[in-house]
């Protein structure tokens, strides 16, 4: 069939936006690549003279060590705290009727209405006047309450995609419903429970407004290190520091990809 | 095998029903998904609850199964009140249309399940899993994932999982809807086999009327959360009690007629100028009046026109069907297309006028409802 004019301006129309979005969404990173490479130390574009001096002074800077150990295990903890507590939180929700159910469920879900900042400001408040040391259980707690309604509802689709012929299979076969969750539900929701676990993990991992109002200094994450940094020093090292976790976080996607298939997981299958 | 047994030796199955349901109930949210019913289940028999979506016999499975909890009402399973027995102290075996077959879980695990819940030895479970497998020609496939499976494998590891826990009831959930034609016949002469062998009591959920005619002992027809008719295949397919009935399970020819008379075994109709006399077989009979008749296409036939005590009609199309061909008829006295199968050789074409003539016993008269389906 031959193609009309409009055929032709709607497939080109198409390309084009395409390679808009695409450059829309890629351009801050090659910008923040090239730069990263720049030897002065004014944070300046497109750079003059090349060098890797920025990616040496990121590696070797103490406070970021120390921030990225400090997320890391903000991060591990408390993805695995939201997770457990988030996955009980959503069976409830979803598998039980009871009157404050909804009542519940908008608590559970204001995390995602309250700015990050008051819930910092509030722990912050609260712990000072119950004179809790500021520790990093502290920071693990505020992590716990921003990423918990992400976990409830990607566990809560995983519950409400599941098929409950399993689980009524499994009864009549003589299981008793503690029986039927260990052996059946559980197993058959892990790729929920870790796309519900690594969501919480990365939320944490780059959350920052909250942090700095219960951090100190030797709790300060990974993020609030690069604003301390960036306070101080202009230079290209934020840049380089930039590349690394990108390229780290896509690396640790190919792993989970490799082993889970990412879609799974992500659950946009 | 039963023929060996003659009638005087008492069989040593209970004499007690199977399932005995005593006015079970259900609504959802103010809609009654089942009104209250009555039934009793043989031991040994293969009954069917037959019906359109929505009918409730789902709900009725579910009710039997303990999936969902009666509103009102008493069940007993082999005599034992379990109306609040949870599922898993129902002892049970159940096949789902989607076989729901874990997915995790290897054949052999599948089959097993039911027996490492039971706390039964390894030994015997292993021995156990091995005869069910068997029984439905899988002992090859032990060890191969559910997905590995094809759908009529799938369902016969369903089938052996659920046989495995010897079910005092094996219930069936649309249990062939999945299937491709031939292998949906092939699995029900295997099942049907498989059940006769073991004596097992099955209640078996379908809408699909052929299913449950050849399948059956007792067929109970619902339609609105409501038993119709219940009975033998040949009961329902030859004598429908309600005009229900007749439309759902096979086909009917539909005729305007008016009940003129009628004595004790037979009634008086006319159908157009045509005067009829039919030998009756139901229980209720409709009001002298306007009614509708209702004849099986196969207890009709095509006759010259204008014979004696035929009903006029006119060939409208023929559609050849391989070893018949169905004649579908204008008919100023029915009140949709008549249809009729012949021999495919002895197919009038269209336009041929031609009589229908009607068999003395067998059809029905129904006032109509609305209710036709």
């Amino acid at each position: 069939m031959k193609k009309s004019f409009f055929d032709h301006l709607l497939d080109w129309s198409g390309r084009i936006l395409l390679t808009m979005i695409l450059g829309f969404v890629l351009l801050p990173f090659l910008v923040v690549f090239i730069a990263s490479f720049n030897d002065s130390a004014i944070l300046s574009f497109p750079p003059k003279n090349w060098s890797l001096r920025w990616y040496t002074n990121a590696i070797e800077y103490r406070d970021f060590g120390k921030g990225l150990v400090n997320s890391l295990k903000i991060a591990a903890i408390g993805a695995t705290c939201a997770m457990i507590a988030g996955s009980g939180f959503a069976y409830v929700l979803n598998r039980y009727e009871f009157s404050l159910k909804s009542v519940l469920n908008s608590i559970l879900m204001s995390p995602l209405i309250i700015p990050n900042f008051t819930i910092g400001l509030g722990l912050l408040i609260l712990s000072t006047a119950a004179s809790l040391p500021r520790t990093i259980w502290l920071v693990i707690g505020v992590h716990v309450i921003i990423v918990l309604p992400f976990v409830i509802r990607s566990v809560y689709v995983s519950l409400q995609n599941f098929e409950r012929r399993y689980e009524q299979a499994a009864e009549s076969l003589g299981a008793s419903p503690l029986r039927v969750l260990l052996t059946i539900t559980l197993p058959l929701l892990v790729p929920g429970l870790i796309s519900g676990a690594l969501f919480a993990a990365i939320l944490s991992f780059n959350e920052f407004t909250a942090s700095l109002f219960v951090v100190n200094q030797s709790t300060q994450t990974f993020p609030v290190a690069m604003y301390n940094y960036v306070r101080e020093y202009a230079d290209p090292t934020l840049a380089a520091v930039s590349v690394i976790y990108v390229i780290a976080v896509a690396a640790l996607l190919l792993v989970v990809h490799k082993f889970f298939r990412l879609e799974k997981v992500l659950n946009v299958e | 095998m039963s023929n060996e047994i003659s009638p005087s030796v008492p069989q040593n199955k209970p004499q007690h029903p199977a399932v005995q349901i005593d006015g079970v109930g259900k609504s959802f949210s103010g809609t009654v998904a089942l009104e209250p019913v009555w039934l009793k289940i043989r031991q040994g028999e293969f009954l069917t609850l037959l019906g359109p979506s929505g009918c409730g016999k789902t709900t009725l499975l579910n009710l039997i199964a303990g999936f969902l909890e009666a509103d009102c009402g008493e069940l007993f399973i082999n005599r034992d009140l379990v109306t609040q027995v949870p599922p898993h102290r129902r002892e049970i075996g159940i096949v789902f249309q989607n076989y729901a077959l874990f997915p995790h879980m290897t054949v052999a695990q599948n089959v097993g399940y039911g027996l490492r819940t039971r706390h039964v030895s390894k030994a015997e479970t292993a021995e156990r899993v091995r005869e069910a497998l068997e029984l439905v020609k899988l002992e090859d496939f032990a060890d191969r994932k559910p997905n590995q499976l094809s759908g009529g494998q799938q369902q016969r590891v369903a089938l052996a999982r659920a046989l495995v826990i010897r079910p005092k009831v094996l219930l069936l959930d649309e249990p062939f809807s999945a299937l491709d034609r031939n292998l949906r016949t092939a699995m029900q002469v295997e099942l049907k086999e498989i059940q006769t062998r073991l004596g097992l009591t099955t209640v078996f959920v379908t809408h699909d009327q052929s299913e449950a005619l050849s399948m059956s002992d007792r067929i109970a027809v619902m339609s609105r959360g409501q038993i119709r008719q219940i009975g033998s295949p040949t009961d329902i397919y030859d004598r429908p009690q309600n005009q229900f009935v007749s439309t759902f399970v096979g086909d009917a020819n539909l005729f305007s007629a008016t009940f003129v008379d009628r004595d004790e075994s037979s009634v008086r109709l006319t159908v157009g100028a045509t005067q009829l006399q039919l030998e009756t077989y139901q229980d209720d009979l409709p009001e002298l009046g306007p009614v509708t008749l209702f004849v099986r296409p196969e207890q009709c036939k095509l006759t010259q026109a204008g014979e004696a005590g035929s009903i006029p009609a006119t060939v409208a199309l023929t559609v050849y069907q391989g070893s018949y061909a169905e004649v579908h008829l204008d008919c100023a006295a029915a009140d949709n297309r008549v249809m009729q199968r012949v021999p495919a050789s002895e197919a009038p074409i269209a336009g041929t006028k031609v009589g229908i003539a009607l068999p003395s016993r067998g059809p029905a008269i129904y006032k109509l409802n609305g209710e036709v389906e």
